[in-house]
């Protein structure tokens, strides 16, 4: 299904599709290609190109619709509040809406920074070592182990929730059984189930690398630790950009753990969210303005980093690198 | 002997926390789910009376209201609008792209951003564009409609006994749309450019270009966007529950499992845990097993 070259030899152009060229930092090199035969189109394609560009804005617009929706209405002044007058732009702006859930988002907030910022740095770390292993010190058995480490990507979590919590439960790590909410509990978790991506995510970035340069250190003498500590982790720094950003991104987002295993006071922002906005009785103003509050940290990391972003996005496809 | 321990000991020794925690944690929890999923522990009491696949054959022939074959026939309607969606849009953008344009990156990002965002989040706002008011009291989509002088559009959405799971996938689609499209987008760049240069010399027309020429070349990129879309829309969750909530006409596997392991009845929502990890095995497996032997094969 991937790239052919994909893994343990070096790169050739494969045939097949190939998102990204394999050689480390490359990254979304291919999705900044430069444009081809455009130079070269006759005059006739004029129209074309108009036609092209007329789609490209459109649906731009088309797929903003509910980013402008929700700052507008975030922003309205709530007597302006309307579900038939929802369109239109505010007569006054106002952060009335913001100030009514902030008190009961901050929690959320602060919980999920607690949770995610960890979370994502240790499944990182452990992802670099395991990923390092599997590209580069192949020990019998890792064809079997690792397609069984990447199957851990894609379980559907339903299948271990109930004796998760179980467990979790009796190691005293979940809910009101845990002095901090179960949050200590739900940082293992998204460690655990992170391992997975960031496994594949090193392994393809030191997959990538030269075996030369692994080579030449063993020549000097060094055995695998310091050669993984030494040579390999300062290579792999948009390696750990790209699974930070990626776990950062789905720890804040995640639903189903943060449900099960947080007690009341540990709430992420997602529960928090999911709490102030389920009922019918709070106006849409308010609504709209968490929903905005709890999507700054992973909107904002994905504009400011979005090629990182990328890279995580397309690894979770077992594309590239 | 021992040179083995030298030579792999270090590597081993490196990945084995990682790799205890994950057999532990995906393959021992899944194996507890599946031992629970063949008991009869259906309250919060503790039992371990072994019922075989009774909790199975009961949810497809004995489910009050047929409950389970509803909830498969939902997200079977999720999945194909879902699919065709997330695949019509990708494919366009990355056709209206791939040939360079100006101002590139910021159409990528706009495409793309939605998947940053949390479902929980998203759903906020979808809830209220997909509002089921029609006519003078209409909002969301169904005022824009109104405007449009397309009232003929305006429908209940979600809240549609037969087809809201069809609507239910728009903010999917929404939201997942830009994935497709940088998969494929990715394909496109990664074509040499010999060989549509050679399919132009031969007198191609753009049509017969993409037609012959470079949609052949995409085929394992399409395959791989659908069985990653695939097995996303099996495990929609989170969406559902912040659009709907919980409740009769938006219900899927996932959210019958949320809803029974509230009642503790334990046997039954592993039951049903485990029959959703068999669909996404069912897509996910080949696609492992077809990836490594692509590896191994270079």
């Amino acid at each position: 299904m991937t790239r052919p070259d994909h893994p343990t030899t070096r790169p050739t152009p494969p045939l097949a599709p190939g998102p990204y060229p394999t050689s480390p930092g490359s990254g979304t090199a291919m999705l900044r290609a430069k444009p081809r035969e455009e130079a070269k189109a006759p005059r006739f394609r004029l129209p074309m190109t108009m036609i092209r560009y007329v789609a490209l804005y459109g649906l731009a617009c088309f797929f903003l619709m509910p980013v402008y929706l929700l700052i507008i209405t975030a922003l309205k002044d709530p007597v302006d509040v309307a579900a038939t007058r929802m369109w239109e732009l505010p007569t006054s702006l106002s952060i009335d809406s913001f100030r009514a859930v902030i008190p009961t988002l901050s929690g959320g907030f602060k919980n999920s920074l607690i949770l995610a910022v960890p979370a994502s740095i240790i499944s990182a770390i452990l992802g670099s070592a395991n990923g390092f292993v599997l590209a580069k010190w192949r020990f019998p058995g890792a064809n079997i182990v690792f397609p069984l480490v990447l199957f851990g990507i894609f379980v559907p979590y339903q299948a271990v929730l109930i004796p998760l919590v179980r467990t979790m439960t009796a190691a005293g790590l979940r809910g009101a059984n845990d002095p901090t909410g179960g949050l200590r509990g739900l940082v293992l978790v998204h460690i655990i189930y992170g391992l997975p991506i960031t496994t594949l995510i090193f392994r393809n970035f030191f997959a990538s690398l030269p075996a030369s340069l692994i080579e030449s250190s063993q020549v000097d003498g060094a055995g695998l630790l310091q050669t993984f500590f030494d040579v390999a982790m300062p290579l792999a720094k948009p390696a750990f950009a790209v699974a930070i950003i990626w776990q950062f991104t789905a720890v804040w987002n995640d639903f189903l753990f943060g449900a099960v295993m947080s007690g009341s006071g540990a709430w992420p922002i997602t529960i928090a969210l999911n709490n102030i906005t389920g009922g019918q009785s709070v106006p849409f103003n308010e609504a709209m303005a968490g929903a905005l509050l709890a999507c700054i940290p992973t909107v904002g990391v994905y504009i400011l980093l979005g090629r990182y972003f990328l890279r995580g996005v397309m690894a979770g496809t077992l594309q590239g690198s | 002997m021992r040179y083995r321990i030298r030579r792999w000991g270090p590597g081993l020794l490196l990945i084995a926390p990682s790799l205890v925690l994950l057999a532990v944690f995906v393959y021992g929890l899944i194996a507890w789910t599946i031992k629970v999923s063949l008991s009869d522990r259906h309250t919060a009491q503790e039992s371990n009376g072994f019922v075989g696949l009774k909790n199975y054959t009961d949810l497809f022939t004995n489910d009050i209201n047929d409950r389970f074959t509803h909830s498969l026939t939902n997200l079977l309607i999720f999945t194909v609008v879902f699919m065709a969606g997330t695949m019509f849009f990708g494919v366009l953008w990355a056709l209206l792209l791939e040939r360079g344009v100006r101002a590139e990156g910021i159409f990528r990002t706009i495409y793309l951003f939605p998947m940053a965002v949390s479902f929980v989040a998203s759903g906020v706002v979808w809830r209220w564009l997909m509002n089921s008011k029609i006519g003078e009291d209409a909002g969301g989509l169904n005022w824009i409609f109104e405007q449009l002088h397309l009232g003929f559009l305006q429908n209940p959405w979600w809240t549609d006994p037969d087809w809201g799971m069809a609507a239910m996938a728009v903010p999917a689609i929404w939201q997942l749309s830009g994935y497709v499209m940088a998969l494929f987008l990715a394909g496109f760049r990664g074509i040499p450019a010999e060989l549509r240069e050679a399919a132009v010399v031969d007198g191609a027309s753009t049509f017969q270009l993409y037609r012959r020429v470079l949609f052949p070349q995409l085929t394992p990129v399409a395959l791989s966007a659908l069985i990653i879309v695939g097995h996303m829309s099996m495990k929609m969750f989170d969406l559902i529950m912040s659009v709907s909530g919980a409740q009769w006409l938006t219900e899927v596997p996932a959210v019958y499992v949320w809803q029974t392991l509230l009642t503790s009845d334990y046997a039954k929502a592993a039951a049903i845990s485990v029959i959703l990890l068999l669909l996404v095995a069912l897509v996910i497996v080949p696609y492992l097993v077809h990836t490594s032997r692509v590896e191994k094969r270079s």
